[in-house]
């Protein structure tokens, strides 16, 4: 509860704890945590990213997930990183799942091009390698994220799907995929 | 040893678990051997030999080797060695009688039944701890989730009782075999309850217990409870397959049901 008190004070001066709060091994706490930090918003991302926890990597998937919901553009390189080189498979499926959330617009234009570029091919290879079944589920979401708000992605995004779908092993990850070419609206 | 280790071959596993010398090489080659689903004749004969083992004994009287030869082979899916894990049901070692119910419940051979309903015998009245030791007499937990997964419909009125065993985890495990034989919302409902624990290791039995039985309603009370993500969504990746269990494999676009729909969105909100 003193959790999320500090969550809803919207105070900058808060960001310190609630990035300590991510490190207690508390679900409760670290959920009440990110809400805090998500709506504190671009502001919380700099501490975020320069308190990475490196040895603790239940905090790296909290501190992830709330730089997944806040998608603001400086994370992207954290998150590339995280979603394709984490030993931790929670800090990879957080991270796969928030570069479908990027705020694109936010960067200058023309580097937003080279930057989705790299987000998709990044995404196409942890769906074709992950061991996991629940980071490849998690790159669905994020490439069905991406071609959403990137309409020019979203005929590559299908092929990529549908290329997948034969050789996916895991009935889960097959539904989501299904399921995103199912929602992503038809191409004429 | 570690290099050794990394380096095992079938043969060299198979060897080591023959060999009486080393007791630990031999006890580590059975685990490798379920551990990679070694299933040639010669494993199998090694490992029924390990399951009789007197040599490997623990202070406490226990047989370790035979625990994990047990182990192994239930993992290697070979009908004929039933009948020696069978006989592990009455090992004094409750570990390896633990071991031999759960390798029974994965191999899926219900000539089993009745050797574990005797396990039962007495009821909860007789399942009380045992004095000095941090287990009951006996393994009911293994016991009620073989049960259940054997699909043994007629041991449903022995299992019942077992929903008030003063330990959580019996309680846990009847109401899974329950709902599995049954299919009563009642029991899913019980697992359901079970997630509210105040120990973690009970939410999560509770947990896992939901997503191994695909109990649909108990979604949105497992997204909320209070433990790990990764187990949460675990969870629900087994509803969602026990609710796509119907839809044709052969089908080119899949027509999903709402709860389907529901999950998944589920499992998106915790990733």
């Amino acid at each position: 509860q003193a959790v999320w008190n500090l969550a809803n004070a919207q105070d900058l001066a808060a960001i310190p704890t609630l990035i300590e709060v991510l490190g207690y091994n508390n679900p409760g706490a670290a959920v009440a945590a990110v809400e805090g930090l998500v709506k504190l918003g671009e502001r919380a991302v700099p501490i975020l990213l320069e308190n990475i926890d490196g040895y603790d990597y239940g905090a790296r998937a909290w501190a992830n997930r709330a730089l997944a919901r806040i998608g603001d553009p400086r994370a992207l390189e954290m998150l590339l990183e995280a979603a394709s080189q984490d030993f931790a498979l929670s800090v990879r499926r957080a991270a796969a799942k928030g570069l479908g959330g990027i705020q694109w617009e936010k960067l200058p234009p023309e580097e937003q091009q080279t930057a989705q570029e790299r987000t998709l091919t990044t995404l196409a290879q942890i769906l074709a390698k992950d061991e996991e079944w629940v980071v490849r589920y998690a790159a669905v979401v994020g490439l069905e994220g991406l071609g959403q708000q990137q309409g020019q992605f979203r005929e590559r995004i299908l092929e990529i799907l549908r290329s997948h779908l034969s050789q996916e092993s895991e009935l889960a990850v097959r539904a989501r995929i299904q399921w995103a070419q199912q929602k992503q609206p038809t191409l004429n | 040893m570690e290099q050794g280790v990394e380096g095992l071959t079938v043969e060299q596993a198979i060897a080591n678990l023959q060999q009486t010398e080393d007791l630990g090489l031999r006890y580590y080659a059975a685990w490798w051997l379920g551990k990679f689903r070694v299933a040639q004749p010669e494993a199998i004969d090694t490992l029924l030999i390990a399951l009789e083992d007197e040599a490997d004994r623990s202070p406490d009287g226990g047989y370790p080797l035979r625990r994990n030869a047990a182990r192994a082979l239930g993992k290697l899916n070979e009908p004929r060695v039933v009948p020696a894990l069978i006989h592990c049901l009455d090992c004094p070692d409750y570990y390896v009688r633990e071991a031999a119910a759960q390798a029974l419940e994965q191999l899926g051979d219900k000539s089993c039944v009745s050797a574990l309903v005797n396990l039962l015998a007495g009821g909860v009245e007789a399942a009380v701890p045992v004095p000095g030791k941090p287990h009951l007499v006996q393994p009911y937990e293994a016991i009620l989730e073989a049960l259940g997964t054997l699909g043994a419909r007629e041991t449903v009125p022995l299992m019942q009782p077992f929903l008030t065993h003063p330990v959580v985890k019996v309680q846990l495990a009847a109401a899974r075999a329950l709902y599995q034989l049954t299919q009563e919302p009642q029991y899913g409902e019980r697992l359901v309850q079970g997630l509210q624990a105040d120990k973690l290791p009970l939410r999560r039995s509770a947990l896992i217990d939901l997503g191994a039985v695909g109990y649909l309603p108990g979604a949105d009370a497992i997204a909320q409870t209070l433990a790990e993500n990764s187990l949460k969504v675990i969870s629900l990746k087994g509803l969602l397959e026990f609710s796509l269990r119907d839809l044709p494999s052969s089908a080119e676009t899949w027509e999903f049901s709402p709860e389907s729909v529901h999950i998944m969105q589920l499992m998106d909100g915790l990733l």
